[in-house]
């Protein structure tokens, strides 16, 4: 067998593609984004002729996915922890239909949200459409689950939720992989409309079924030979871990543990395992990467039962990662530091870089909106996020993809004026275009600016869905092609851009800039490739 | 064996490729390895650091704990000061000694020097000097992975024929560059370790 240094993402990913996968889906996020990247790469995925062109975001991805599951070949579709708000309707309603061939999402959860707006705990979304979870401890783990992920998708008939989070996606170790499987036929299921035309007296039918399902599902969970039980002496203590909690646990105890352990990576929790470790011990400590999500369910409400431990009481903080040391204090043992950061170490945040073409966007747009007192520029995600600091200080909100659009619009029907959006391309394409319309319909008075450096640069320089396209998809969308405006953001350009802005701005409806030049990351990256 | 690696500098500055150097060493002596990067952000110019444990014995976490690591390399002086929690009591900090100046707030060079010079074990150096002595800008990850090349529990030929895999695509002449790199940011390192 051969051993590789591996991402957790890249072990996903050789694993999806050993295991016999036929497409993955996905748009990019961190600390997933390398998953899909990784088998673009592979020669393997390229010769096996294995989807993986981007999607245009997240819905679409797992849509396409399920599509692809219904044809009865095995799909994986990725995304960020916020990436499953935005598939969240296809999600719970493809628990209902349930899949034909195998079907694994994963979702990248960010814990201590090192690239990210929030650090949702997915677990809760598997729990809430009832479908099996797997959460790996380790790099091999995530190889050996995901390869055999999809014959247990298609065995249960369900899709399954891989959850990992930054320290699984993002650290290397080795990893041994297994032989190479062929592709499922083409074969699409025999009771299909039964099972995917999810009106009202079928959906209840499937509803049913689903319910029905959630016993397998514990079983499977019980017998998973990655749920272990590891006895020790100390019974006053029971510990359980979830994914890469056990890690953290084992390197505080490098002679063995010295309490009863329960490891779970999968889910729906094995209940004779927990049953068995809570009536062996006094008092349980849950060790859980993200929110309180098996101490909560061991807990109730009432806390009736026995003792629990974990990131309700404070024994863990309730914010933020795990680390070992925050363990070995929930532990009891000493976590000891001989040198401490000098008060003079300054915080260094990240910026755009020199030479970006958003600077020259927002210098211009900065200096128009001078003449504006009460003027609020709604901004998105993305690099041009970075606006936020100093030396712009050019937006007044960044919230969830596509949110700029919207937003202004919302504020300018409670009067605002003017009412900005700052989006960029493939933030647009994501989720502004539907928020777009809804400014045509109305003629609401405000200023869209894309601004189109023509990749998906903050998670890399990925292809972006609209390149070449984005006056066409405003104009077809309605937006009077008076008003839409593209200019090259360049400092020569300046008068001309400021000019521009200030008119679309005195227009008393709605305009779109669109100030187009490429990523300066991206167009080095080229010109290297071009070299060689 | 067991050595836990802190390398740290300014997102662009490319800790990355030292970390792959002393990856590939470590697997081709078959030893344990995990490494925690930091990805993302594509823009320049933020802090970055990742955490780098290789091991004889198979490695639980992928995180060095607080007062553990055995040595801290660092492209940049203040940058080597933030992870100073997680330094051993005799653990090493090797790091460049020309600061990257991208924030307004920059400390004075004087006063980091001085909180550097209160470390009991260290090796600064100019990195940037060096790899412009011995060839090119480009090599001066490769100096300052030979100035820590005596602390990671690596024999120091296994960290040359690192080298010679990694830059091998490259060229002989490339490879030789990098391999005199290593060599001269090796020297700094032994002349200090002896005083
Ligand atoms: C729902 C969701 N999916 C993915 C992401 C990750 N993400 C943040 S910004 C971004 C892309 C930004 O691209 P673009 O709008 O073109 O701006 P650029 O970074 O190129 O300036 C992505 C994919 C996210 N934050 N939320
Ligand atoms: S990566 Fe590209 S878009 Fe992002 S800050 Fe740098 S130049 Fe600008």
């Amino acid at each position: 067998m051969e051993k590789h240094l591996f991402l957790g993402d890249e072990a996903i990913a050789q694993a999806a593609i050993d295991a016999g996968l036929s497409g993955v889906y996905a748009y990019p996020g961190t600390p997933s984004t390398e998953i899909t990247e990784y088998i673009q790469n592979s020669p393997l995925a390229s010769e096996r002729g294995i989807h993986s062109n981007w999607s245009a975001n997240e819905k679409t991805a797992l849509e396409t996915a399920l599509g692809m599951c219904y044809a009865g070949k095995r799909a994986l579709c990725c995304m960020k922890h916020v990436g499953l708000n935005v598939a969240a309707d296809c999600f719970m309603n493809a628990a209902m239909s349930g899949v034909n061939g195998g079907l694994i999402i994963v979702t990248a959860d960010d814990p201590s949200m090192h690239s990210s707006q929030n650090e949702q705990d997915n677990r809760f979304y598997g729990n809430f459409a009832m479908i099996p979870m797997l959460e790996p401890s380790n790099q091999q783990e995530a190889y050996d689950m995901v390869y055999d992920g999809f014959a247990l998708s298609e065995k249960l008939g369900y899709p399954i939720l891989l959850r990992i989070t930054t320290r699984m996606a993002h650290s290397r170790s080795g990893v041994e992989t297994r032989p190479l499987q062929p592709e499922n036929q083409m074969n699409c299921p025999e009771n299909g409309r039964q099972r995917f035309i999810l009106l009202p007296a079928l959906a209840r039918k499937r509803f049913t079924a689903l319910l029905a399902a959630q016993e397998d599902f514990v079983k499977a969970s019980e017998n998973s030979i990655y749920n272990r039980h590891f006895d020790a002496p100390n019974k006053k203590l029971g510990i359980i871990t979830t994914g890469i909690a056990f890690n953290y646990l084992s390197e505080n105890y490098p002679e063995g543990f010295e309490h009863p352990v329960l490891k779970i990576t999968q889910y729906p929790l094995p209940r004779k395992l927990v049953t068995k470790i809570v009536e062996e011990c006094d008092e349980i400590l849950v060790l859980e990467e993200g929110f309180p999500f098996v101490e909560e369910q061991l807990k109730g409400y009432l806390e009736l039962g026995v003792k629990i431990h974990g990131r309700l009481d404070g024994t863990i903080p309730r914010e933020g990662e795990l680390t070992p040391d925050c363990v070995a204090l929930a532990l009891g043992k000493e976590v000891k530091s001989f040198y401490s950061i000098p008060e003079i170490v300054e915080q260094r945040p990240p910026a755009l870089c020199q030479g970006c073409a958003h600077r020259d966007m927002y210098d211009a747009l900065n200096e128009v909106l001078k003449e504006y007192e009460k003027a609020k520029v709604f901004g998105d995600i993305g690099c041009y996020t970075l606006g936020a600091l100093p030396p712009f200080h050019a937006i007044d909100s960044c919230i969830d993809m596509g949110a700029s659009i919207t937003m202004a619009k919302g504020a300018s029907d409670a009067g605002i004026f003017p009412s900005v959006a700052v989006i960029g391309d493939s933030t647009f394409t994501h989720s502004g275009m539907t928020g777009l319309l809804d400014c045509v319909n109305e003629n609401s008075p405000i200023t869209i600016v894309i601004s189109d450096n023509e990749t998906t640069a903050m998670t890399g320089g990925q292809d972006s869905a609209g390149t070449g396209k984005l006056e066409a998809i405003c104009a077809g969308i309605g937006v009077d092609p008076t008003h839409i405006r593209s200019m090259v953001p360049l400092k020569k350009n300046f008068e001309e851009m400021k000019k521009i802005i200030r008119e679309e701005i005195e227009y008393q409806g709605l305009s779109v800039l669109i100030p187009r030049r490429e990523c300066i990351q991206t167009l080095t990256r080229k010109k290297k490739a071009a070299k060689k | 064996m067991k050595t836990d690696i802190i390398l740290s500098g300014v997102g662009g500055q490319g800790i990355l490729s030292i970390a792959a150097v002393i990856g590939e060493a470590a697997l081709k002596e078959g030893l344990f390895m995990k490494q925690a990067e930091v990805h993302g952000m594509s823009q320049r110019g933020g802090d970055v650091q990742s955490n780098l444990r290789i091991s004889d014995k198979p490695i639980a976490s992928d995180l060095i704990a607080k007062g553990k690591a055995d040595l801290i390399i660092s492209l940049e002086p203040m940058e080597s000061l933030r992870y100073l929690l997680y330094l051993k009591e005799d653990g090493w900090l090797v790091t460049n000694s020309r600061p990257f100046i991208n924030i307004p707030n920059y400390p004075e060079i004087e006063k980091i020097n001085e909180e550097l010079g209160k470390l009991p074990n260290k090796v600064t150096l100019d990195v940037e000097t060096i790899a412009k002595e011995v060839g090119s800008l480009r090599a001066a990850n490769i100096v300052m992975l030979g100035a820590a090349s005596p602390f990671i529990g690596i024999d120091y030929d296994k960290i040359e024929d690192g080298i010679r895999r990694i830059f091998s695509k490259k060229g002989d002449e490339i490879v030789q560059m990098n391999l005199n790199a290593l060599k001269a940011g090796y020297e700094v390192a032994n002349q200090i370790q002896k005083k």
